[in-house]
């Protein structure tokens, strides 16, 4: 295995980050970054930390493949289907009764859960009136996700897994395949909105009754999570749904006595304000 | 030596691919009542489907034994098992950290990734022990903690249900000590007794 930097390398790196580009790691968990800066480094032959801290201080193109490199973009269709049973059984029935409804895909990365969301919406005659909300920090995965194109390849899992929890359509009949990529049928965008959204520097933009941030939080400190679920708390109506990761949690947080979770699912109902706030 | 009295300044990782859970079968109940060091263990395993796995090794030992969550503490004494389909890493506060990036080597959690991270993190207070299996994913993670001045066990191989996953680590000549399921035992509760010293 090649170079591995050290921890003041590392903070001189996210520093010059931070001063020269505007984009703060400094509250990204640290063993995450290691693995993904030590990783990068591999992938582009540098030879020593002191070229790839040059490149990366200097080169503006670069930085975009370091943020797209340093940040985690994998995600998949209607990922853990019992969680999205549950919300297609309980979550959605729960805000269909609103006149309107907003849903926020905090961390979207190339969308994939935004069409299965915009997909089950559908199916549940809500999309009409419904707003999904992608955001990342990342601009091209953000692009990639407007698109709507994924890899064919993946087509059989997803379909797998959209029928496991619950649906009863030909998945297949939600896109067009064009040889290896698959486009995702134009209506089931109509109601995305794509934006950058930085959840360590930008702030609360919407209300909404549903949050989505599936495995995002997991490459965040304690306290830029902390920071982050008060970010949610503030774009969440009341009686709204936080849904995060399988392996993610709302119990370290100081909001989490407002909130409690029906199920073993990690969806969190946000309690009625009792101050009419 | 100031440093090592702290139990929870070691770490002990165990990797293990096919035929492994046998071995831990046999080997978490060899471990005494008292053993004062975290233990990981990070198998190769089916998302979504070893959902008992937890129950059935926690049924194997007097410790505790957790599947954690991301940022959950490592605490002494206790014996952690990676979740399926996340990489798990080791922060210097003493917190696990969950990945849910790339596989490795077709490997989530990979036992490279956990081996490394461990190395990054407690340096030659690492202990890596490599199991039975049928690929190579470890051994590149045993040469990390060697070198970061730890101590790398892999299981004998004749004593592995498969034994490529271990030969290779010989091949790559990263074991410190080749021991079957006994010697592991004893290895370890042998640490138990330095760490009262």
């Amino acid at each position: 295995m090649g170079l591995s930097l050290t921890d003041e390398q590392v903070d001189e790196l996210l520093s010059d980050v931070l001063e020269n580009w505007g984009y703060d790691f400094s509250d990204y968990s640290r063993a995450s970054l290691l693995r993904r800066l030590n990783r990068l480094i591999a992938l582009d032959n540098f030879p020593s930390f002191a070229e790839f801290r040059f490149r990366v201080r200097t080169d503006r193109d670069y930085l975009k493949r370091f943020i797209e490199e340093i940040t985690v973009n994998v995600t998949e269709m209607f990922r853990d289907p019992g969680f999205y049973q549950v919300l297609r059984e309980q979550v959605l029935p729960a805000i269909a009764s609103r006149p309107f409804i907003r849903i926020w895909h905090a961390g979207c990365s190339t969308g994939e859960e935004v069409y299965s969301m915009a997909i089950m919406l559908h199916e549940a005659k809500l999309l009409h009136k419904s707003l999904l909300y992608a955001t990342d920090l990342n601009a091209d995965v953000v692009e990639k996700a407007k698109q709507g194109i994924f890899p064919l390849g993946q087509m059989k899992d997803y379909s797998e897994n959209y029928i496991a929890s619950g649906g009863t359509q030909d998945f297949s009949s939600y896109y067009t395949a064009m040889y290896d990529r698959v486009i995702f049928k134009d209506w089931l965008s109509e109601r995305m909105i794509f934006a950058t959204h930085n959840l360590v520097s930008d702030s609360s933009f919407n209300e909404f009754q549903l949050i989505m941030c599936r495995n995002v939080l997991i490459y965040f400190d304690k306290q830029l999570q902390n920071r982050v679920f008060h970010l949610f708390d503030n774009s969440l109506e009341s009686l709204g749904f936080l849904a995060l990761g399988a392996k993610e949690t709302l119990k370290f947080s100081t909001v989490t006595k407002r909130y409690r979770q029906p199920g073993k699912e990690k969806i969190w109902r946000k309690e009625k304000d009792l101050y009419g706030g | 030596m100031a440093q090592r009295e702290r139990s929870i300044r070691r770490l002990i990782v165990i990797g293990g691919s096919a035929g492994s859970l046998d071995v831990l079968f046999r080997l978490l109940p060899m471990l005494r009542a008292d053993f004062p060091h975290p233990i990981v263990i990070v198998l190769h395993r089916r998302a979504n489907v070893d959902t008992m796995l937890t129950e059935l090794l926690g049924m194997k030992t007097r410790l505790k034994l957790s599947e954690p969550e991301d940022k959950d503490p490592i605490q002494p004494g206790w014996i952690y098992l990676a979740p399926g389909d996340y990489h798990i890493l080791f922060e210097k506060d003493g917190l696990i950290s969950l990945d849910y990036s790339e596989k490795v080597a077709y490997s989530r959690p990979s036992i490279d990734v956990a081996f490394q991270s461990a190395a990054d993190c407690y340096g030659a207070d690492t202990v890596g022990i490599l199991l039975s299996g049928a690929n190579a994913d470890g051994s590149d993670g045993l040469g990390v903690i060697r070198n970061a001045g730890g101590q790398t066990i892999v299981q004998l191989p004749q004593s592995a249900e498969v034994s490529f996953m271990p030969q290779q680590a010989i091949t790559k000549q990263v074991a410190d000590y080749i021991l079957d399921v006994k010697g592991i035992a004893a290895f370890l509760n042998g640490m138990a007794d330095t760490a009262r010293l």
